[in-house]
C-alpha cells in the first residue's frame, strides 16, 4: 500500500459533481460494497485494490442479511477522481459484488469506527485518563488496579484524539474495527 | 424428477447439456473420476494435449474460431498451476473459457497433500470467476453458471476447482434451465440519448474514424455485418486494434490497416488528426495509444464497450456507451437512418484527400533481397498463395505477429488468433491445434518465430495423434527479433541473450513427431515450398529461414506520440529517450 500525503476529510461534499476528470487532487472516498458471503470474496476484493494498485486506509467486512447471504464491505480509499471511479467500475463488475455506494458523494452520511485502548498507569495518570475517558464518552470495560480497557466510538477523527491524549498517559495496546459507514436519512 | 449421479457423471452431463463437443485436457489423480465418466460416453471428444498450457491455449484457438466456450479439463496441482498463463491470456483478451481443476478430496484440502495447490487462490486474478464446489449437489448449477459468466457481458476465462471426493460422491444433476444464473446480467443495451448524441457528431464531424476492437469480434458476427454496413453508410475510414482483425474486411476500400506501435502510418496519423473518433469494442491499450497526453489531441471521443470499467480508464470519453457492440451499432443504424443522416461529404473529401496522401508513403514497403528470404517477402507469398482459401491464421508473440498483422490481410472475424494483451508465447502451435479441430477441413496456419515456436513445440504430438493438418510456419531468423530490435533501438546495441543458438534441425524434429519437415532459405524456391506445405495432407513444420536482423517497422517508439512514428532504419537512432525507455 503507497503511503498517503492528504489530509483526512479533503474529500468534496457538493451535491454538484464539479471536479474534473482529469484532476490530480488526491480524494478520500468510503465506499459500501454489498456482496453475496461466500469463500474467498474478501480475498477477491482486497486482490482487486492490491493488483492494481489502489490504496485502502480503512476496511471492514461482516455478514449484514444471513438469509440472503449478503455481507458488507465498507471500504475507505483515496486516489483521484478518476482512479476512485476504476475503483467503483472494477468493484461494480465483479461477479459477486451487488451494490457499490460511494457515500462520499451520495450525500451526507454516518460513519463510525469501535476502538479499544489498554492504558496502564497509577495515581494522577490514572484518575486523568479516567476524566479524559468520560469527555470522549469511552466506556470502561475491564479494570485491574493498574489499569483500564476503554470503548470508544466515534469518527475516527475522534479516536485518533482519544490515541493522542492516552498515550502520555500509558497507552499500551489499540484495536480498531475500522469505519462503518451508512447514508443519512432514507 | 431430480436425477441423482455421481460429481464425475454430473460434470459430463453438464458439459453435454451446455453443448460442449470438445474438450482439451490433461489427465491426472484427481480427476480420475471425470476421466473414467468421460472413457463411457461418445457425446463429448477428448483431445489428450500435452501439456496444460497447450490445452487452454487450444480452448482459446476453439473458442475465437467458433465464438462457442472452449473446455479444459486438467488435474489438480501442477495441473493446474500449468494453466494459470492461459488463464490470463484468456482474461486479457476477453476469450471465453471454460477450465475444470481436479482438487485433492475436501478432507485433505490445507494438508500440503500430493499435488494439491490452492487452486481459486491462485487463479482468483487470473480468471472472470472462479468457484471452489465442496457439495456434488452444487456442482451442475456452478458449472451452469460459470459456462453463463464466462460467455455473458465481457467473455473472460472461469475455472471450477473439484475436489476428488465431490466427484465420487453422489448429487442432484440441476438442469441448466433451473440453475441460478441471473445475479449476473451485464447490461447490453446502449443508451439511447448518447448514441443519437453520437450519430448528431457523426454527421458534423470533419475528419471522423471508426477505431474498432476485438469487442466487435465477441459479439458476434452480425456485429461485423452491421460494422460494414456502418461503414459503407458513412464512408468514414476505419482501422483496428490487433484484436480486432477481420471485422471489417482487409480488402474493403475504407480500410487503413491496424493501428498501434507497429500500425499503419495512414491509420496512426488519422488517429492523430481526426476530430471525431469512435471506438467500437476496443479499449485504448497502451499498445495504441502511444504517449497519453498527446493521444489523438483535437477529437471527441466516443467509446462503446460492454464492460463499464474501460470507459474513462485510460482515455476521456466524450460519448461514454456502455452496451454489447452489436446492440448499439443496431440503435446506431436506426437512429442514422431514421434521422436521414447526411455526412459532411465536403469536409469527408477533404479528409480523405489527406489520408490518400499518408497512404501514399506506402510505409509497409521494405528492401527485398534476391539472396535472404525477408520476413515481409514470406508472408506476401503466404497470402498471394493462400489468398480465397478457408483460411485460419494463428500466431506466436513478436515481430512474425506483427508482420502477419501488417501482411496478411483479413476478410471475415473470427479468422484470426493472437495473442494480444498478454504477449504469450507458445501461444500460435495449441491455438492453431484448437483451430483446427474446430474446422477440420480448413486450412490452419500457425505464423510463427522460432523462439516462440520452442515454446510449446510439444503438441505438435497432438496435431499428429488426431491427424490435425496445421501448417507450422516458422520464420527463422535465430534471434528473439522483437527484444533484438529493442535491444538495438534502447539498449546500444547490445544483444543480451537474444538469439537462438543450438536450435533443433526443424525436418529433422518434424520427421521424429511423424509430420512433414520443409526448409527453404532462398527467395527464388519459397513459392514451391509454401506450394508443397499447402499440398501436403497432414502437419507441417515449415522452417523458413529469413533475414536475421530485419526490423520491425512502421514503430511508435516508446513515450511517444502518433505522429512521431518511424517508418525506417535510417530514422532509428536514439528515437527512444530515457523516460521512454522505463515503457515497455
Amino acid at each position: 500500500m503507497s503511503p498517503l500525503n492528504i489530509e483526512k476529510g479533503s474529500s468534496s461534499h457538493s451535491a454538484y459533481d464539479l471536479r474534473s476528470h482529469m484532476s490530480d487532487a488526491i480524494e478520500t472516498h468510503t465506499l459500501a460494497v454489498l456482496v453475496q458471503n461466500e469463500a474467498g470474496v474478501l480475498a477477491r476484493v482486497i486482490g482487486l485494490f492490491s493488483g492494481r494498485g489502489y490504496n485502502i486506509e480503512s476496511l471492514t467486512v461482516a455478514e449484514v442479511d444471513h438469509a440472503g447471504h449478503r455481507s458488507r464491505i465498507t471500504i475507505v480509499t483515496s486516489g483521484t477522481p478518476q482512479v476512485i471511479n476504476q475503483i467503483k467500475m472494477q468493484l461494480e463488475r465483479m461477479v459477486p459484488v451487488h451494490e457499490v455506494h460511494d457515500l462520499t458523494v451520495e450525500g451526507a452520511m454516518v460513519s463510525r469506527e469501535l476502538a479499544l485502548f489498554k492504558v496502564k498507569g497509577k495515581g494522577e495518570h490514572r484518575v486523568e485518563a479516567l476524566r479524559i475517558a468520560e469527555i470522549f464518552r469511552a466506556n470502561v470495560v475491564d479494570s485491574t488496579l493498574e489499569s483500564f480497557v476503554f470503548e470508544i466510538t466515534g469518527t475516527p477523527e475522534k479516536i485518533d484524539a482519544f490515541a493522542d491524549l492516552m498515550r502520555p498517559l500509558g497507552l499500551l495496546e489499540v484495536a480498531r474495527t475500522g469505519v462503518a459507514a451508512i447514508a443519512r436519512g432514507a | 424428477m431430480t436425477r441423482q449421479m455421481t460429481g464425475a457423471k454430473i460434470v459430463v452431463e453438464a458439459l453435454i447439456e451446455q453443448g460442449v463437443d470438445t474438450v482439451f485436457g490433461y489427465p491426472g489423480g484427481a480427476v480420475l473420476p471425470i476421466y473414467d465418466e468421460i472413457f463411457q460416453q461418445n457425446h463429448i471428444r477428448h483431445i489428450l494435449v500435452r501439456h496444460e498450457q497447450g490445452a487452454v491455449h487450444a480452448a482459446e484457438g476453439y473458442a475465437r474460431a467458433t465464438g462457442k466456450p472452449g473446455v479444459v479439463l486438467v488435474t489438480s496441482g501442477p495441473g493446474a498451476t500449468n494453466a494459470v498463463t492461459g488463464l490470463v491470456d484468456a482474461l486479457m483478451d476477453s476469450i471465453p473459457i471454460v477450465v475444470l481443476t481436479g482438487q485433492v478430496p475436501t478432507f485433505m484440502i490445507g494438508s500440503d497433500a500430493f499435488q494439491e495447490a490452492d487452486t481459486v487462490g491462485i487463479t482468483r486474478p487470473c480468471t472472470k470467476m472462479n468457484w471452489l464446489v465442496k457439495d456434488t449437489d452444487h456442482l451442475s448449477s456452478t458449472i451452469h453458471e460459470a459456462f453463463h459468466i464466462a460467455t455473458k457481458g465481457r467473455p473472460g476465462p472461469v475455472l471450477i476447482d473439484i475436489p476428488k471426493d465431490v466427484q465420487f460422491a453422489t448429487g442432484t444433476y440441476v438442469e441448466k434451465s433451473r440453475a441460478k444464473v441471473d445475479h449476473y446480467t451485464p447490461r447490453v443495451k446502449g443508451d439511447t440519448a448518447v448514441i443519437t448524441a453520437l450519430v448528431e457528431a457523426m454527421e458534423q464531424a470533419e475528419r471522423p474514424i471508426f477505431y474498432t476492437g476485438g469487442g466487435v469480434i465477441n459479439s458476434g458476427p452480425a456485429a461485423s455485418m452491421m460494422l460494414r454496413e456502418l461503414v459503407e453508410t458513412t464512408n468514414f475510414p476505419i482501422t483496428s486494434t490487433l484484436m480486432g482483425l477481420g471485422a471489417y474486411p482487409a480488402s474493403g476500400e475504407k480500410w487503413l490497416g491496424m493501428l498501434g506501435m507497429h500500425g499503419l502510418y495512414e491509420a496512426n496519423l488519422a488517429m492523430h488528426g481526426c476530430d471525431l473518433m469512435i471506438n467500437i469494442g476496443a479499449r485504448f491499450d497502451d499498445r495504441i495509444t502511444g504517449r497519453i497526453n498527446a493521444f489523438s489531441p483535437n477529437s471527441l471521443k466516443a467509446h462503446v464497450d460492454i464492460d463499464p470499467s474501460s470507459i474513462n480508464k485510460v482515455i476521456h470519453a466524450d460519448f461514454p456507451i456502455i452496451g454489447d457492440v452489436s446492440h448499439v451499432l443496431e440503435d446506431m443504424l436506426r437512429i442514422w437512418k431514421s434521422r436521414g443522416s447526411k455526412t459532411n461529404s465536403a469536409a469527408l473529401k477533404k479528409w480523405w484527400r489527406q489520408i490518400e496522401e499518408w497512404r501514399a508513403v506506402k510505409c509497409l514497403s521494405y528492401k527485398n533481397s534476391t539472396k535472404t528470404i525477408k520476413p515481409q517477402f514470406a508472408l506476401e507469398r503466404l497470402e498471394a498463395l493462400t489468398k480465397g482459401m478457408d483460411r485460419y491464421i494463428t500466431t506466436e508473440v513478436g515481430q512474425h505477429q506483427m508482420w502477419a498483422a501488417q501482411y496478411l490481410g483479413f476478410e471475415d472475424p473470427n479468422r484470426w488468433m493472437t495473442s494480444g494483451g498478454l504477449g504469450t508465447m507458445g501461444y500460435g502451435t495449441p491455438a492453431s491445434i484448437g483451430v483446427q479441430v474446430a474446422h477440420r477441413d480448413a486450412l490452419v496456419i500457425n505464423v510463427a518465430g522460432e523462439a516462440s515456436w520452442l515454446m510449446n513445440m510439444q503438441e505438435m504430438g497432438t496435431a499428429v495423434q488426431y491427424r490435425l493438418p496445421v501448417k507450422q510456419f516458422i520464420l527463422n531468423n535465430e534471434r528473439l527479433g522483437m527484444v533484438r530490435q529493442w535491444q538495438e533501438l534502447l539498449h546500444g546495441e547490445r544483444y543480451s541473450h537474444s538469439w537462438s543458438e543450438a536450435l533443433p534441425n526443424f525436418v529433422k524434429l518434424a520427421e521424429a513427431f511423424g509430420c512433414k519437415g520443409i526448409m527453404c532459405d532462398n527467395p527464388d524456391d519459397l513459392d514451391e515450398a509454401i506450394k508443397e506445405m499447402l499440398a501436403y495432407d497432414g502437419p507441417v513444420i515449415f522452417d523458413c529461414l529469413v533475414e536475421k536482423h530485419e526490423n520491425c517497422f512502421p514503430m511508435i517508439p516508446s513515450g511517444k506520440a502518433h505522429n512521431e512514428m518511424l517508418l525506417g532504419e535510417a530514422e532509428t537512432q536514439g528515437v527512444i529517450d530515457a523516460k521512454g525507455s522505463v515503457l515497455v
